[in-house]
């Protein structure tokens, strides 16, 4: 596809020939041109590895504001991170809080395409309506449903009293706390999975569904067999972003529940956030970064493959 | 297909990368930073010749503020600074929830991006080893940089003695070097609200034994006498180092416990004593008893606003806190809102932990002479006296100022106001003991009552939560 034009090459275009005129591009600059293209891309990546390798630099200390001249330690961060209980905790933490949002979130948001796939003038509204909680940031979010969910003010009790439930303690018990922070991110972040998953719909080709409706399948066995396979890279997409997120979540956590009561919400990102920050303990928050980094490499590692052997799957769909 | 493969990879790897960077980039900020302070004298001394306000004419300080009302009383009053000093000064204002988390980073950076900001005593315990507050001790003692009418001696002096320490963890305050100046404070004691006191016939607790029984007395009863969805006390709880300090350190303390013991300058955890766990379990219960609903996101917003709203029968918390809701036209409550210093500990004891809103210099400024200055008007008499008479700057650091008669006339009509401050101010000092892992502690101490609260075995909890910390501040 590079254009065959050279100096000599150029000399008989620009003679003859009724086509519009070619730029002249001398051989050195075409050389450099490829080197020229990825200075963007390197300065990039150069903004993102250095602040990153400085950090995991950083983890080899006990730095620390009580500690400005700090000694190299190796690996002892990690160590000390590994062989405490509350990294476990938080650790389980993070993984229960990940796969329940995006669980509940894949399926909410699958179901609600659906159902907006089939509708007409409705859906469209719905379709605008729903994208409303992805324009609110997530901590504006938490504060809000922080509100609702005020046991004595809050508007989730009072609209739950008639039912005999005016009272729940939402935030106030470790589950509570926990499906509470879920819920949150669910509402939040359902609409994303649902437009992912609508925009998969619309792109699926109609005639597999025809020949199944003249075979006379029903609307389970046509879902089973025919949509959620062709759906399924677009769904896992939005899986996999959804579930490296949620790996990371701190906003949503931390303006509900701060990650308590006692230590049942604190996720990774807010024990990274108290020991680097709060309490100062620089290295040692930034371990708690680099390890949840790789827990989110691999694991998204893991996904994408399983994603690429779909879409080849899909693909193999006859369309 | 096989060109994906790498291009997923480094899609993935900047990904991830960047998800860490703002974090790393916030931590990386004051690696090989100056370190400790001290030596090599102080700017101070540079200052010569007689007092004058005006040797800094024409120079601009920066100042980091938090939004509160004692700040609204300083900000209408700077331009009377700028006239007496032809300084300027340049202010930001940050909420609460984030003034600490800016000021922490900004101090970090090793930046001089604000030459004077507010803190609190604790923040001392945590910014000065680092070397990141001026000692403002050589500027109190320079005539030169310091007018006489300034008058150290008019503050009160456990206040003046919160913000001096000597940087060694463990050692006791008032010693050492002073990294902030007093400059507003609260004491905490009992508000409650006198309607529904009167009501059910209650009298002010002198005892916790009867704290704890008036709030669960409240909580059942006041709904039955008018008084809809009102429970018994407002108190602290959520999962941050705030919890810990005020009704509970305050009450904590009139039982004569401590955080730590100091032995040999070995520092050992001592919440977990057979008396500290008793304590703790009956706070606990009370709060369970007696408190909010949701009491584990309480903070001292929703306990002030619940005093105010009559969802509360008494507030364990800042004096301020009820001020700010007692003052006419305030809240539903105002009006009926007294003040009372509280249950007395076994032995009579009215120790009272207190809060200081201090005003500390950056070591780091490059205008240390106007910063000066500026301090210097902000804990003055003039100032002081004007935010207290006009502005809502209660709980006056300067004797002065809480002897003043329009300031006593303008206080007056808060039953017990006055009562309460002249009879706990001698008594109200910084209970905790000062070591630099303060905010981990007390933010584990919050959590480990928390859980208390839920139902845990309170025993269990607190050695838990001694051995986590014996290992960090020992």
């Amino acid at each position: 596809m590079s254009s065959p034009l050279t100096e000599t090459d150029h000399g008989a275009a620009s003679h003859g020939g009724s086509g519009p005129s070619a730029r002249v591009v001398p051989r050195r600059r075409r050389a450099l041109r490829p080197y020229l293209l990825i200075v963007p891309a390197l300065l990039l990546t150069g903004g993102i590895l250095y602040p990153f390798g400085l950090g995991l630099y950083y983890t080899l200390f006990d730095f620390a504001a009580s500690k400005p001249r700090p000694d190299m330690v190796g690996l002892d961060n990690y160590r000390r991170i590994f062989g405490e209980s509350s990294f476990w905790d938080s650790a389980w933490v993070t993984v229960l809080y990940a796969v329940g949002a995006a669980a509940v979130e894949t399926v909410l948001g699958v179901a609600v395409a659906l159902l907006l796939h089939r509708s007409t003038r409705v859906g469209r509204v719905l379709e605008k309506i729903l994208i409303l909680p992805l324009m609110i940031a997530p901590v504006i979010a938490a504060i809000m449903w922080k509100l609702m969910l005020q046991p004595s003010v809050g508007v989730v009790n009072y609209l739950l009293k008639p039912f005999g439930m005016g009272g729940v303690q939402w935030t106030d018990t470790p589950a509570g706390a926990l499906l509470s922070s879920i819920a949150v991110d669910v509402w939040v972040y359902t609409p994303f999975v649902a437009i992912l998953a609508l925009a998969g719909l619309r792109s699926l080709p109609v005639s597999p569904f025809e020949a199944a409706a003249v075979d006379g399948a029903g609307w389970w066995f046509t879902f089973r067999k025919l949509t959620l396979p062709m759906l399924w890279p677009y769904v896992l997409v939005a899986v996999i972003f959804r579930f490296m997120d949620s790996l990371k979540v701190f906003d949503i956590i931390y303006a509900l529940t701060e990650g308590g009561p006692g230590d049942s919400t604190v996720v990774l990102q807010i024990r990274a956030y108290l020991e680097a920050i709060r309490f100062q303990r620089y290295s040692y928050g930034i371990s708690y970064m680099i390890v949840l980094w790789a827990v989110v490499y691999l694991v998204t590692m893991v996904l994408v493959r399983y994603l690429g052997k779909i879409q080849n799957r899909a693909a193999e769909v006859p369309k | 297909m096989e060109m994906r493969v790498p291009d997923r990879r480094r899609f993935l790897a900047l990904t991830a990368a960047a998800s860490a960077t703002p974090l790393l980039s916030a931590c990386g900020a004051g690696f090989g930073g100056d370190g400790q302070s001290g030596g090599g004298g102080s700017a101070a001394d540079d200052v010569t010749g007689s007092f004058d306000w005006k040797k800094a004419k024409g120079r601009t300080v920066k100042a980091l503020l938090n939004k509160h009302p004692y700040t609204d009383a300083l900000i209408a009053d700077l331009r009377s600074f700028t006239e007496k000093t032809g300084i300027k000064v340049e202010y930001d204002v940050f909420p609460e929830d984030n003034y600490f988390d800016k000021l922490t980073v900004d101090l970090s950076s090793g930046r001089a991006s604000y030459d004077i900001f507010m803190l609190g005593a604790y923040m001392v315990w945590q910014y000065g080893p680092p070397g990141w507050l001026e000692d403002l001790g050589p500027w109190m003692s320079n005539s030169s940089a310091t007018g006489a009418e300034w008058d150290q001696g008019d503050f009160f002096p456990n206040l003046l003695q919160a913000d001096q320490w000597s940087l060694k963890a463990g050692a006791p305050l008032g010693q050492g070097g002073q990294y902030a100046l007093p400059w507003g404070w609260e004491t905490n004691v009992v508000a409650y609200n006198t309607e529904v006191f009167k009501k059910l016939g209650l009298k002010p607790a002198e005892t916790f034994d009867e704290l704890r029984e008036i709030s669960g007395a409240i909580k059942r009863r006041a709904p039955g006498a008018g008084f809809d969805g009102m429970y018994g006390v407002a108190v602290r709880g959520s999962r941050s180092w705030a919890t810990i300090h005020p009704g509970f350190m305050t009450m904590y303390s009139r039982y004569g416990l401590k955080d730590f013991t100091v032995d040999g300058g070995k520092i050992k955890p001592a919440m977990n004593t057979p008396e500290a766990v008793a304590f703790t379990r009956d706070w606990a219960e009370m709060v369970r008893k007696g408190g909010p609903p949701s009491w584990t996101s309480y903070t001292w917003y929703q306990c002030s606003s619940d005093l105010g709203a009559k969802k509360a029968g008494m507030l364990f918390d800042a004096d301020t806190a009820a001020y700010f809701q007692a003052v006419k036209g305030a809240s539903p409550a105002a009006g009926k809102i007294a003040f009372h210093p509280g249950p007395k500990g076994p032995g009579g004891s009215l120790a009272t932990n207190m809060w200081i809103w201090s005003l500390g210099m950056n070591a780091k400024s490059k205008n240390k002479h106007a910063a000066w200055l500026f301090l210097q008007w902000a804990t003055g008499k003039e100032h002081l006296r004007k935010a207290a008479v006009e502005g809502n700057h209660i709980d006056p650091v300067r004797k002065s100022v809480s002897q003043d008669p329009a300031y006593k006339d303008k206080m007056k009509g808060l039953e017990g106001f006055i009562e309460t401050f002249e009879t706990v101010v001698d008594q109200t000092k910084i209970q905790f003991t000062p070591q630099e892992q303060f905010f981990d502690a007390t933010t584990s101490w919050a959590a480990s009552l928390q859980e208390i609260y839920g139902g845990k075995n309170a025993k269990s909890v607190l050695n838990g939560l001694a051995s986590d910390l014996a290992s960090k501040v020992g």
